[in-house]
């Protein structure tokens, strides 16, 4: 089973994502924040990383360019999410080593049309 | 796959009203000019949360109005607007509003978005924006990647004889990057109804494509009329750049009003569908937030006493021996430990820090005090201690009275304040600790003090008292409690609101709990709420009354004695008055209030007990004394009916229902009327009920 590693601060839409996930086939495993998943994130190893870019303590663009660095997460797929609004988030996101985005808000299916891109 | 997601609603709600609160609470620290950037954050975040939510879970009303709130204070943020006092008001209002329609939704209601499009209108003149480029459809115009669309075709039945062919527009839509599509059946009728030439199909495609959503719309531009169309960006993956990144930038503008002014629709309607399943499942829950360690420690007793219940059962086994015997006590004793721990941290659960109903004040007193003209600093001390989740939840109103009160009728105007020598800023503290069994609260000001002889004036005006009553300045103060009694010259539009302050006491006794006053005049005032820590058990002492056992609150007894009869005086109306070092203690005898027979009714044969509630002793004759011990309440009113001088009922260890005596109902039962501590008077019209 393909592992996720899904980072949001809100809880209701950690929820949401782990379900749509795990219902698809995917461990998913979940972080409130950037820092909590950068230490899960050493902890073992994911085949995917889908985070929120803003949240406290440390945000999701900080979080893809410090696992990016790491070598294990070298060719992770690792994908944002960011408001339609947020355009400048994507460039820095992708500066930062971003696979892709996830326009916020999303339903399930699209959530998951995106994901199944990056990982069968 | 389809995916219910009312199953997440309630957790939204949770976190948006707790996001709602954070950004009060931030809102309130956040003086203009002095901008914390830490402090802007959390509030953005919090707007920026409940938008991204309410956008996910189809609340659009919400999430369009955050979305002003979330582009002002990035704005903010970004240093590209200072923060003013008109925007940290609108801000608040905002607060206010959401709160509302977010609790429209959780109660599965439309919100009136009235307020809140006056509200949003405001922001759009800060924000001087035109209302299509908050919509602006989002586009790979900085970032080049494959984009994953969303298409929902749905064509209406007559598409077939309007001469159009679905599939070549699917085939058209394929050339366009990798495709996958499901096909919606919901609308196929029974086979025998089918109409061969009618289209009762409907597609959804995700189509991955460098191109834009106008190429896309540009395929199904020829059956617009006949099908309804969305095509929604999900999402893309990033690609390496092959232009330079200054060739790539420089377009940007011209696409920016390019794609400036498409249809808002679509991004729109597709987050529509999820709210249309409507919330079968979503049964009124309230929920209670735990933490970790309270349940944590709640399985670690359940483990406990699952050991000892195994070494019980393994000592019921076979024939009980002396060594056995001993075991066995140990055992029970072991049992009776772990029910009393765990007991202890089921209660835990309910405990809440009192932090949640501080939590409003310093709004409130802001608001007010702005209404008021008066400057008030409020101070919140004890904010961690717990109480229970219900008695919390009772005590609220009656302490946004109070405060209103101080604030109001208790703190001087500033000028008056510098008059009498003070400094101009108000002072209110609200203060929680632990006593006993007990929770105290205490609300204090240092205003003016409560004005004795306006109240007494009020109380004679009002036929509360008599004109010559001699009354200490506590037993004046005690008659803002009495029903009926207002000093308010003119009924304010704070305090006025038909609320008194005996509905408020009578809020508090509801809770088993006591409110006093002690004031000083020109110093101010403080108001004292005790309230027991939990509705549901009680410290009682069991007392016996012929065959009958009945419960007296712990909390309210005083003393218990032998009585010299010698120290009993009789007064007008039948009662015996007991002296008691300076006091006189009227007696009740329990057995004539509940009409048993077989009970002691010598007064020197038998116990009395003191008892004290809303400062009135008085000295219950009751047979014996048995055990002290916690009884859980249970509600006569929902088992049976209520009964006056009684409590509630709670079962013995033998089996049997005890009732459990309420002391300020008996005082009332027995038609006793404080008036002074030294005199005692009956008063018909206190046994008339209400």
């Amino acid at each position: 089973m393909k592992k996720i590693l899904a980072v949001d601060d809100s809880a209701s839409m950690r929820q949401m994502v782990s379900f749509t996930l795990k219902k698809a086939g995917f461990d998913v495993t979940d972080a409130k924040d950037g820092s909590e998943a950068l230490g899960i994130a050493k902890q073992g190893t994911f085949d995917a990383v889908i985070s929120d870019v803003n949240m406290p303590v440390m945000d999701g663009i900080t979080l893809i360019r410090e696992l990016r660095a790491l070598p294990e997460y070298k060719f992770t797929p690792m994908l944002m999410l960011t408001t339609e609004s947020g355009l400048d988030k994507k460039t820095e996101g992708k500066a930062a080593g971003a696979t892709g985005w996830i326009v916020k808000p999303f339903n399930p299916e699209q959530l998951l049309a995106v994901i199944k891109k990056v990982i069968r | 796959m389809s995916i219910d997601l009312s199953q997440f609603f309630e957790v939204f709600f949770e976190e948006s009203f707790e996001g709602l609160d954070a950004m009060e609470a931030e809102l309130l620290n956040l003086e203009p000019g002095d901008l914390d950037s830490e402090t802007i954050n959390t509030i953005f975040r919090a707007a920026h949360s409940i938008k991204g939510g309410s956008g996910t879970f189809g609340f659009n009303s919400v999430a369009d109005f955050t979305h002003v709130l979330e582009t002002l204070l990035d704005q903010i943020r970004n240093g590209e607007r200072n923060l003013e006092t008109v925007h940290v008001n609108l801000l608040l209002k905002s607060v206010d509003c959401l709160r509302e329609m977010l609790g429209a939704l959780q109660s599965e209601q439309e919100p009136d978005l009235t307020d809140s499009n006056v509200l949003k209108a405001e922001f759009e003149a800060i924000l001087n924006i035109e209302h299509d480029d908050s919509q602006a459809s989002g586009t790979n115009v900085n970032a080049k990647s494959l984009d994953t669309y969303q298409v929902d075709f749905k064509p209406l039945h007559h598409l077939f004889k309007t001469g159009n062919e679905p599939l070549y527009l699917f085939s058209e839509l394929a050339d366009l990057g990798e495709c996958s599509v499901s096909s919606d059946l919901t609308d196929l009728p029974d086979i025998h109804d089918i109409q061969p030439d009618e289209c009762y199909l409907a597609w959804t495609f995700f189509v991955e494509t460098h191109e834009d959503d106008k190429k896309i719309k540009e395929i199904f531009e020829w059956v617009e009329d006949d099908a309804k169309i969305d095509v929604t960006l999900c999402g893309g993956l990033f690609e390496e750049d092959e232009s330079t990144p200054e060739e790539a930038s420089i377009p940007e503008p011209e696409v920016i009003a390019k794609e400036s002014s498409p249809d808002p629709g679509p991004a729109k309607e597709a987050s529509i569908e999820p709210a249309k399943k409507p919330a079968k499942t979503s049964g009124e829950s309230t929920s209670i937030r735990v933490g970790i360690d309270k349940v944590d420690s709640l399985i670690n007793m359940v483990g406990e006493l699952v050991i000892t219940q195994a070494m019980l059962t393994q000592l019921g086994e076979g024939d009980m021996t002396e060594n056995k015997q001993m075991a066995l006590k140990e055992g029970l004793a072991q049992l009776a430990h772990n029910t009393r721990d765990l007991q202890e941290s089921v209660m835990r659960i309910r405990m809440m820090p009192i932090s949640f109903v501080f939590s409003r004040f310093p709004r409130l007193v802001r608001d007010i005090s702005q209404k008021l003209n008066k400057e008030v600093e409020l101070k919140l001390i004890g904010e961690t201690t717990e109480l229970d989740k219900t008695v919390m939840e009772k005590i609220s109103d009656p302490m946004v009275h109070l405060v209103r009160n101080s604030l109001d009728h208790g703190l001087e105007t500033p000028e008056h304040r510098i008059e009498a020598g003070k400094d101009p800023i108000g002072k209110v503290t609200l203060n929680a600790f632990h006593q006993g069994g007990n929770i105290v609260i205490e609300i204090m000001d240092d205003g003016n003090g409560l004005n004795t002889d306006k109240i007494k004036s009020k109380a004679i005006e009002k036929g509360l008292i008599t004109d010559n009553e001699s009354m200490t300045d506590d037993e004046i103060n005690e008659l803002i409690f009495m029903p009926g009694f207002s000093t308010a010259d003119a009924v304010s539009d704070l305090s006025g609101r038909g609320v008194g302050m005996d509905v408020v006491k009578r809020n508090i006794h509801a809770l088993n709990g006591s409110i006093d006053v002690t004031s000083e005049r020109g110093t101010g005032s403080t108001f004292t709420i005790r309230l027991p820590l939990t509705l549901a058990i009680l410290d009682g002492q069991l007392v016996t009354l012929g065959k009958h056992t009945y419960i007296v609150p712990l909390i309210s007894i005083v003393e218990s004695l032998q009585v010299d009869l010698k120290q009993v005086n009789c007064v007008g109306g039948g009662v015996d008055v007991l002296r008691l070092r300076d006091e006189y203690i009227p007696i009740l005898r329990l057995f004539q209030i509940f009409n048993h027979t077989g009970a002691i009714e010598e007064l020197d044969k038998g116990l009395l007990v003191i008892v004290e509630s809303d400062n009135q002793k008085v000295g219950l004759l009751v047979d014996d004394l048995l055990a002290q011990q916690q009884v859980v309440i249970k509600s006569l009113e929902a088992n049976y009916q209520k009964v006056d001088g009684v409590s509630g009922a709670t079962i013995l260890g033998d089996g049997r229902v005890s009732l459990i005596v309420d002391i300020s109902g008996l005082i009332k039962l027995a038609g006793l009327k404080k008036a002074g501590s030294q005199k005692l008077a009956i008063d018909n019209s206190m046994l008339e009920p209400g």
